[in-house]
């Protein structure tokens, strides 16, 4: 049984939205960096199901989820390295506590 | 495939050669060697710059992927030279203790942002533009955190890092969309297929995101006035001005090349972004007392109007725009050569700081003076005429109420530049900063910034060479 685009579509779009509501509230930054990855992967969720459903001939939207995939990688290990930088210096990574500079 | 393509992509190739040879220099020299580090970096990026200065024909290479106008040349060679004079700036930064070892890795990531730049602006798919765009940011984050020992700025690289992929996400969600009811991704494809239905008017608005976040409009701003005070000023220098440059040159190109029949949505779309750009940005930036902070909200307000370029839509509008960009370099470059020298000289970055700097050093507050009168806008400076033209680019399209807006704010602008200068003319002060002579280095860039300030305006050649290029919808 074909299960139909709109679903997926749903998917991705709830992913998006609790990506987003993540990256408000959350207060730990590992916590906001996940959140940013599901946003991130809903959009590659988009590409793939766009591509195989509507314009099944090219592989345009395959080959950009997974320069998604692979970008997104690079910028969660640059995150991650800057994370641990300020674990060093403040010894947490709470966003409370990230707010030497105000104005 | 037919490689001499490469041959044509001259901009990008030399850089890399560039990045290479920057790259085992930093590997296999240790000691006394590396005491001309500096000297050959800025001259090997000189040659660079001087390698490219001649516009090449419009060409499109890769089927499409790689499209170059003349324009974006001559953009290229805008900003690699702004990028030598924020090397020379860099210098004094660069020769502290706990900088000296990561010399070499400063100049490389700023030079990988530079041709992530190049590769974004001369994007013909989406996809090129998306690797050029996040060639462009990931390396600014590991700059703006560059000062690992300050624990502002491993928040200034945290805040620049997590807003970056918070947008590029939102972005890249709009491009999905994009590919969803279009079918394709190549820019030469996309406007025959637009129809400007609703979804894709929310894909334009998603796509908007990406690129805001990088010209700083107010939506998308949060980030820019904490990185812009936690990062090395070197480093926020680069921010202001040449990722900033890039970035609006490339929403002013898939404007109006992609997203050409939606001109209607995307010109309202700007003109709210607009005005609350330049309001908000001017109002905050009244109450500013950090210089570096004072300047990211300067820089704010600076994008808006350089945003009255894109609104246009037209080849008016981008000479308009190439030639505020070229002029926003020398004299933002100018104020923060000056602020850089007097942080790591004197250590001092508050306005109080800079009471009475007049005594001390006349010079640098001279310098100082001439690049706020130019950001602010006042003749003969050359940023009164990028203003004009700018206004005049609007105004030919017939945003007249926006024009006006934006001229109100250029007075509110007046108040908060003059400020600087009252502080360091009018304002008394006992122990005012001492006198100090700057290095060899950051003189010639404020000299090359000077002379930019005062006969960019002047000499109107400058603007009709840019005007025989530009091209609009």
């Amino acid at each position: 049984m074909e299960i139909h685009v709109v679903y997926y579509l749903i998917v991705s779009t709830i992913m998006l939205f609790a990506g987003i509501y993540g990256f408000f509230t959350r207060k730990n930054l590992l916590a906001v960096l996940i959140s940013v990855e599901l946003i991130l992967n809903a959009t590659n969720i988009n590409f793939a199901v766009f591509n195989r459903y509507l314009f099944p001939d090219v592989f345009e939207g395959h080959f950009f989820a997974l320069f998604g995939i692979g970008i997104a990688a690079a910028e969660t290990a640059v995150a991650i390295a800057i994370i641990i930088n300020i674990y060093r210096n403040i010894r947490n990574i709470q966003t409370d506590n990230i707010d030497e500079m105000k104005g | 495939m037919n490689y001499s393509q490469f041959l044509d992509m001259t901009p990008e190739v030399s850089l890399i050669v560039l990045i290479l040879i920057v790259f085992f220099y930093d590997l296999f020299t240790e000691g006394k060697e590396r005491r001309g580090f500096h000297t050959l970096t800025c001259i090997l990026l000189g040659i660079h710059t001087v390698l490219n200065i001649f516009p090449g024909q419009d060409r499109e290479l890769f089927g499409g992927m790689y499209q170059a106008y003349a324009m974006t040349d001559i953009v290229k060679t805008i900003l690699s030279i702004g990028t030598l004079l924020v090397f020379l700036q860099a210098k004094n930064w660069l020769r502290r203790d706990d900088t000296r070892h990561k010399e070499g890795e400063f100049y490389i990531l700023t030079l990988c942002t530079l041709l992530g730049m190049n590769f974004m602006m001369s994007a013909g798919n989406f996809l090129m533009f998306f690797i050029g765009l996040e060639l462009a940011s990931i390396p600014m984050a590991c700059l703006a955190a560059f000062d690992k020992y300050k624990h502002e700025s491993a928040e200034a690289g945290a805040k620049y890092i997590m807003n970056a992929m918070f947008s590029t996400g939102l972005m890249l969600y709009g491009i999905s969309f994009i590919y969803g009811t279009v079918g394709t991704l190549y820019f030469n494809d996309i406007p025959t297929a637009l129809e400007g239905t609703p979804m894709q008017i929310l894909a334009m608005v998603f796509f908007f995101a990406g690129l805001g976040f990088k010209i700083s409009l107010v939506p998308f701003h949060l980030w820019t006035a904490d990185t812009y005070q936690g990062a090395p000023t070197a480093v926020t220098s680069y921010l202001s001005v040449i990722s900033k440059g890039a970035a609006a040159f490339t929403l002013m190109v898939i404007l109006t090349k992609v997203f050409a029949p939606m001109v209607e949505n995307w010109q309202l779309l700007l003109y709210v972004v607009i005005v609350i750009t330049i309001t908000l940005a001017n109002l905050f930036a009244l109450k500013q007392d950090n210089l570096k902070r004072f300047m990211a909200f300067s820089s704010i307000s600076q994008a808006g109007y350089i945003m009255l370029a894109v609104i246009s839509g037209n080849a008016q509008g981008m000479t308009s725009l190439v030639f505020y960009v070229l002029v926003y370099i020398a004299a933002n470059l100018g104020a923060f050569g000056v602020i850089n020298v007097i942080e790591q000289k004197a250590g001092k970055i508050e306005m109080n700081d800079y009471n009475g700097l007049y005594q001390s050093n006349p010079k640098l507050s001279f310098l100082l003076t001439l690049a706020l009168f130019s950001l602010a806008g006042i003749p003969p400076f050359a940023g009164f005429f990028s203003k004009f033209f700018i206004f005049a680019a609007a105004f030919s399209e017939g945003f007249y109420l926006l024009v006006f807006i934006a001229l109100v704010n250029t007075i509110i602008s007046l108040y908060y530049y003059l400020r600087i200068v009252k502080a360091m003319y009018i304002i008394p002060n006992d122990k005012p900063i001492a006198y100090f002579s700057s290095d060899c280095s950051t003189k010639i860039s404020l000299a090359i910034c000077t002379a930019g300030i005062l006969a960019l305006g002047i000499i109107s050649a400058v603007y009709d060479g840019l005007n025989l290029y530009a091209f609009g919808m």
